[in-house]
């Protein structure tokens, strides 16, 4: 195809990475559902090996559907590249671990999907990497964390489940003044809402398994890299970042910046981080998500259209104390939301009941197109109790830290008639002041 | 590798990719220059290949590029003159030459200069005069990473180069971007876009450096290249009796199409007496 200029988003969703499959003609994406590629020669293989010839190997490390999906990705988000993970968790287990290890230390938002926050506070500690929370809207917090074993920043585009909408620029610059990457998690907005690495952050990763795939069919994440972190640089000013500066013996003495100027975080994430810890993604997962990105522009246009129109319902009910969406002037991210995100504040949001626990259960269980599910970013809208359920390893005083009330109930919008989804909300709001 | 480089403005640290192995003077060698706004980064699939296949591979970041110290320099001539002291440098008596783009006439007039000590030429993405428009000058004075962007779009025929480089998984738009991107940032005061591209388009002597030329030269030229089109190498390629190679790609040929490249290159330097 030459002569491009520089392509939409709506035509990168659908074309990035991919091309009609040249041994068969096929216009769709293979899956290509192998653990392993035929080496042409013994040299080849060595080749391959070594790095001195591109391809795949074993699937694991590398695979051609997954290559689509981790292309798209990265076209999308305006980065270098990409690595598809086995879920999103595995995603920012492998961000950490490429460049942290025991000592490291971590400076996160505290308003982190719980299992996140999990991951950080209880198992990394474990293997000795430390994290500091801090609430993702003081600045100070975040600057007074930072310590010379500090690894990177981290938070939410919009934090789960507040909306907490993360200040990037500001934080991007901190990190950056104190030699740092700033890595966001960028599934709630997508990259059709928000593209982070356009306001500073360096790294980023997605839950593919919310709007991207956007069926609720598959678990998946990937990895994604502006390539714009100097990590030489940084290395240079501030001894951080070996990992990726200095001769690495586990994958024949290579420096991979040196490899790489800008794709040196990507090397070492693929292989060691895959190679290593095998949380790699299943080729037929890759295509669904494949499958979802294609028609991700219409459905976050559509979702956003839907949120909003749930939104102005539930604010002007008698039966709602409070709904946390940041296009509602009420909330207290509301100035940032309209700078960062003109396209709208996504389709995932909480609002607090007025009345009993009791009440709070009656209304879940009146709910007949709601499903009553541990998920987001799925076609059907779905419903959820935080702290019983996704947070409910955080005790009270931490569920308060991030932002959580015991009558808190989070909502997933999808794609079904907005008139429907007030009706069906309208009857359980009823059912619960009954009660 | 890191080595002491005499220049026009002085003694400068050269910094040069060796492909993985420590570079073997005795070995021959292979000098890769890469283009504007561009570093060593984008040959390494070929050095290493190189290096391990019995050469001493010598890719250097171009003085004010990269990991190189000292202002870049402003001309071809200048640059050429360069490479011959870093190859000095590192003590290669004779070496073949492998550019791209602006590189290729960096290899260019250093292969005009010393006919016996360069074995072999070999012109990635080439054309002579490698004009630049107005409108690009214009538009990179103004707005250099939007010029950027131009540059990046049209060095590229393809959303789906693969298998990728230098692995899957890396969208080739993307990456160039961020390099192109992270070199003009790395020279702050100056526009190193326009330094790079103004070194390209007053570039005048390469038909007499190319009567000059003594060793075996082959022209590898992307099909669909929108930044130096084929039909514009036709006066060069007969001054220098080269071989062409045309391959299915644009501008950026080493990282849309890697494994062809390296095939072409490995030909082109199979013939030449090293």
């Amino acid at each position: 195809m030459p002569g491009y200029g520089n392509p939409g988003f709506d035509t990168l969703a659908l074309h990035a990475g991919a091309a009609p499959d040249p041994a068969t003609g096929a216009r769709a994406v293979p899956i290509h559902l192998t653990t392993s590629f035929v080496f042409e020669s013994s040299e080849h293989a060595a080749s391959l090996f070594n790095m001195e010839r591109s391809g795949h190997v074993y699937s694991r490390i590398s695979n051609p559907t997954n290559a689509v999906l981790e292309e798209r990705v990265a076209a999308l988000e305006d980065g270098s590249g990409a690595v598809a993970t086995a879920s999103g968790q595995a995603a920012l287990h492998l961000a950490i671990a490429t460049i942290a290890g025991a000592g490291s230390h971590i400076v996160a938002s505290s308003a982190l999907y719980g299992g996140s926050h999990n991951l950080l506070h209880f198992t990394l500690s474990r293997f000795g990497i430390e994290t500091t929370f801090v609430k993702p809207g003081d600045v100070d917090a975040w600057r007074a964390a930072i310590r010379p074993e500090t690894k990177m920043l981290f938070g939410e585009t919009l934090g789960n489940p507040g909306l907490d909408v993360l200040d990037i620029p500001t934080l991007a610059a901190l990190a950056h003044d104190h030699d740092l990457p700033l890595l966001v998690d960028s599934t709630f907005t997508t990259p059709w809402l928000m593209k982070p690495f356009d306001h500073g952050a360096d790294l980023l990763y997605h839950s593919a398994t919310k709007f991207l795939s956007g069926h609720g069919t598959v678990i998946g994440g990937v990895l994604v890299d502006s390539g714009r972190f100097d990590w030489d640089a940084a290395t240079r000013r501030s001894g951080r970042f070996t990992e990726l500066t200095r001769a690495y013996e586990g994958f024949h003495g290579m420096v991979f910046s040196e490899e790489s100027t800008v794709g040196a975080f990507l090397l070492r994430a693929r292989r060691e981080g895959l190679r290593d810890f095998g949380a790699s993604m299943s080729p037929h997962t890759a295509w669904l998500i494949l499958q979802g990105l294609e028609t991700l522009p219409l459905r976050m246009a559509r979702h956003v259209e839907n949120a909003r129109k749930v939104v102005a319902f539930l604010a002007a009910h008698e039966m709602v104390a409070s709904v946390g969406y940041p296009e509602l002037e009420t909330h207290p991210d509301h100035a940032l939301a309209k700078r960062l995100l003109p396209r709208g504040c996504g389709s995932i949001f909480s609002f607090d009941l007025r009345g009993s626990r009791a009440q709070g259960r009656t209304f879940i269980e009146a709910l007949r197109i709601f499903s009553h599910l541990a998920n987001v970013g799925d076609c059907r809208s779905l419903v959820i109790h935080p702290a019983s359920t996704t947070h409910f390893r955080m005790d009270d005083a931490a569920l308060a830290r991030a932002g959580i009330g015991p009558g808190t109930i989070r909502l997933s919008i999808g794609l079904e008639d907005a008139d429907d989804l007030i009706d069906d909300l309208k009857r359980a709001l009823k059912a619960a002041a009954k009660r | 590798m890191r080595l002491e480089v005499d220049g026009p403005q002085g003694r400068h640290e050269a910094y040069a990719y060796t492909g993985g192995k420590p570079f073997d003077a005795t070995l021959p060698t292979v000098a890769f220059v890469h283009g504007a706004l561009h570093d060593h980064s984008v040959w390494t699939l070929l050095a290493r290949w190189f290096a391990h296949h019995g050469h001493a591979v010598l890719a250097p970041d171009l003085p004010g590029h990269g990991r190189s110290a000292g202002a870049p320099l402003a001309s071809v001539e200048a640059l050429g003159d360069w490479l011959l002291a870093l190859l000095s440098a590192a003590g290669a008596a004779r070496a073949a030459l492998v550019g791209h783009s602006m590189g290729s006439l960096i290899a260019l007039e250093a292969a005009s200069h010393t006919p016996r000590q360069a074995t072999a030429l070999v012109m990635i993405g080439t054309a002579y005069p490698m004009s630049v428009s107005k409108a690009l000058f214009d538009s990179a004075r103004g707005d250099a990473l939007a010029a950027i962007d131009s540059v990046n779009a049209f060095s590229h025929s393809t959303l789906a180069g693969k298998p990728s480089y230098p692995g899957p998984g890396m969208w080739l738009h993307g990456s160039n971007r961020a390099l192109m991107r992270r070199m003009q940032a790395g020279q702050p005061g100056r526009n190193l876009f326009v330094d790079d591209f103004e070194v390209c388009n007053s570039y005048s002597a390469g038909l007499e450096a190319a009567s000059r030329v003594a060793c075996p030269t082959t022209f590898i030229l992307g099909e669909r290249d929108q930044m130096t089109s084929p039909r514009q190498t036709a006066d060069l390629a007969r001054a220098l009796r080269a071989s062409t190679i045309v391959l299915p790609c644009g501008h950026a040929l080493m990282t849309e199409a890697p494994d062809a490249v390296l095939m072409a290159v490995r030909g082109a330097l199979e013939g030449a007496v090293v």
